[in-house]
């Protein structure tokens, strides 16, 4: 034996290390028909360690009290050497995710990803999701410019819904009357220390459950029907070298795209960061028109569309809670669009145009017009979802084949 | 190792007890986690009262003063404006102010103050918490108020919230009372001092 070989003899009698290898990589066998869509997750993962890496970096120097936090992010920009980089591959970074997360999330819906016997990864992706929005609205709170103060206010705002204790539940939130200082502090330590901890958890549960039940494919079959004598499915290959080569190819043209936004576009013309957001926190002092950014205004747009604030509130939390039932909702006989009957396509078109309208009403500023662009919207997005099981029976599907096609 | 004499009521009794114990432990730490979140002495001390000297007030004129951090707005109301609320021509979603919780008892419940031409107000929309602006009778054709930029909610000069907007509450009166005949103190009931 090489000397290699026996230190890797002496870990692997201490410690399952080959064994974990083989198991999620070398012999994990994944589809091999996996698309463009089956990037998203490993560049999910990529984001997160280029959060994970660049938030260390920053809080290095960032301040989280209310006199000096604004200051010190401009700070991080013009003093600290390579500071505006490692900034702007955070706030980037953020959108990044919510991009790619959504994609993630559009690919489970168009394969069925989450259908039956995949639940569990589902729901450990969902609770990613809201995670991920309560990650992102602490850590716009941070750099303490006015639109992280009055969007932090209208967010916290929301709790006042809440009946009873509303009003109580709202200041414990804060821990002062209006969000001040405490606010900052404590959201700085959910946004680098509680909340990523959650998260490394779930995304590691999402793996686990995942590696458990094996990947869907855009065909919505089971690779594990058929299998050789060995009992590897006839139609998987080993996730590494085929899958991670491929997703490398992900990578790079994912990283172009991040490139040209970190060095040409960071504040990617207010979407990614918004103007008020480059004066400092004035609680006496509204912006014009209060946006949140873009990867909240779909929900944001569901709140305003309704004219009674706790029903608004009601009918946001429901439209993020819905998304959990998925599984149970969707009730064809077969998980891929490429099966399912035409109406599906109908459907999820209607869908995406509608969630992409709600986005753009939620940076909008309301007028009557709008209101009830968001109000048609808004029906049609609870229609989705809560008429699913009927809609989704409905209609022929075409014959599922046996192997997968590609 | 047998299992042969155990009596499993009392091993289940046992494992229960201890399960009761832990948890009221558990809720027993977890009131410092939770109670550190509540506003500190230095935040509760910031929020004392404010006096405000309005003599130099003029009517339709309207200051704008900071108590516990919240801006509040002091419009003075002419005659008219107050003839005009009580007979409102804007449908209101609270006219009586019924809600209690939206002022203290010893305002007006019409008009909404102690002395009809002052109106004292937490300049907080009940929506969502923007700062309203202030918008006088002349400006706007809606009979003037505070109109709410994020969401377009709108009030009339007595804080009370019109029908069709986003905001369900009248806008917050804050306790407040006369020192002298000019001069009020926000966060000091009417009758206390």
């Amino acid at each position: 034996m090489t000397k290699m070989a026996q230190l890797m003899q002496w870990i692997d009698d201490r410690f399952p290390a080959t064994k974990v290898w083989n198991e999620h990589l070398a012999e994990y066998y994944a589809p091999k028909n996996f698309n463009f869509w089956y990037f998203f997750g490993s560049l999910a993962l990529l984001v997160l360690v280029n959060q994970i890496l660049t938030g260390i970096w920053l809080t290095m120097n960032y301040n989280p009290s209310g006199e000096q936090a604004y200051a010190s992010v401009e700070f991080i920009m013009r003093d600290v050497d390579w500071g505006w980089l490692l900034r702007y591959m955070h706030s980037t970074g953020a959108s990044a995710f919510f991009v790619v997360v959504y994609l993630h999330m559009f690919r489970g819906l168009i394969y069925g990803s989450f259908r039956k016997p995949r639940e569990l990864v589902w729901l450990f992706g969902m609770i990613i999701f809201v995670l991920l929005m309560a990650e992102a609205f602490m850590g716009y709170l941070l750099p303490w410019g006015n639109m992280s103060y009055w969007g932090a206010q209208v967010i916290i705002n929301l709790f006042s819904a809440v009946p009873y204790v509303g009003a109580e539940l709202t200041e414990w939130i804060r821990g002062d009357y209006i969000i001040s200082g405490a606010t900052l502090n404590r959201f700085f330590a959910l946004h680098v220390v509680a909340l990523p901890m959650a998260l490394l958890l779930m995304v590691f549960l999402h793996i686990v459950a995942l590696h458990k039940v094996g990947s869907n494919n855009p065909d919505g079959i089971e690779i594990k029907k058929y299998k050789d004598e060995n009992g590897i499915p006839l139609d998987g290959i080993p996730f590494h070298p085929y899958y991670t080569v491929k997703d490398i190819v992900g990578v790079a043209g994912f990283l172009f795209f991040f490139c040209l936004i970190i060095f040409f576009a960071p504040d990617m013309n207010g979407f990614f960061l918004e103007p008020p957001n480059f004066t400092p926190a004035d609680p006496l002092k509204t912006p014009a028109h209060i946006a949140p950014v873009w990867y909240f205004t779909p929900f944001y747009s569901i709140l305003r569309a309704v004219p009674d604030q706790q029903l608004g509130v009601v009918a946001m939390a429901v439209s993020l809670i819905i998304l959990f039932f998925l599984p149970w909702l969707d009730r064809s006989k077969v998980k891929s669009i490429r099966y399912k009957h035409w109406s599906f396509r109908v459907w999820l078109a209607l869908f995406v145009v509608c969630f992409v309208i709600l986005g753009y009403l939620g940076m909008k500023g309301p007028t009557p017009m709008r209101t009830l662009a968001a109000q048609i919207c808004t029906v049609y997005y609870f229609a989705f979802f809560f008429l699913m099981p009927w809609w989704s029976r409905w209609g022929a599907t075409k014959p599922v084949p046996e192997r997968v096609t590609h | 190792m047998s299992n042969e004499g155990v009596d499993n009521g009392k091993r289940r009794f046992l494992t229960l007890a201890t399960t009761a114990v832990g948890a009221v432990g558990a809720g027993f730490v977890a009131v410092p986690f939770l109670g550190s979140w509540k506003p500190s002495a230095k935040a509760q001390a910031a929020g004392a009262p404010v006096e405000v000297d309005l003599s130099k007030l003029e009517v339709g004129q309207m200051v704008k003063v900071e108590y516990r951090g919240k801006p509040v707005f002091i419009v003075k109301r002419s005659d008219s404006i107050i003839e005009a609320l009580k007979d409102s021509k804007q449908a209101l979603k609270d006219p009586e102010s019924a809600n209690p919780e939206q002022q203290p008892e010893y305002v007006d419940k019409a008009v909404r103050s102690i002395r009809p031409d002052v109106m004292v107000l937490v300049a907080i929309c009940t929506h969502l918490g923007c700062v309203p602006q202030h918008k006088k009778e002349t400006e706007v054709d809606w009979g003037g108020g505070f109109f709410c930029p994020c969401h377009g909610s709108r009030f009339d000069l007595a804080g009370r919230v019109h029908e069709g907007v986003p905001a369900s509450k009248n806008l917050e009166v804050p306790p407040y009372s006369y020192i002298t005949d000019d001069k009020i103190i926000i966060g000091v009931d009417q009758g206390v001092a």
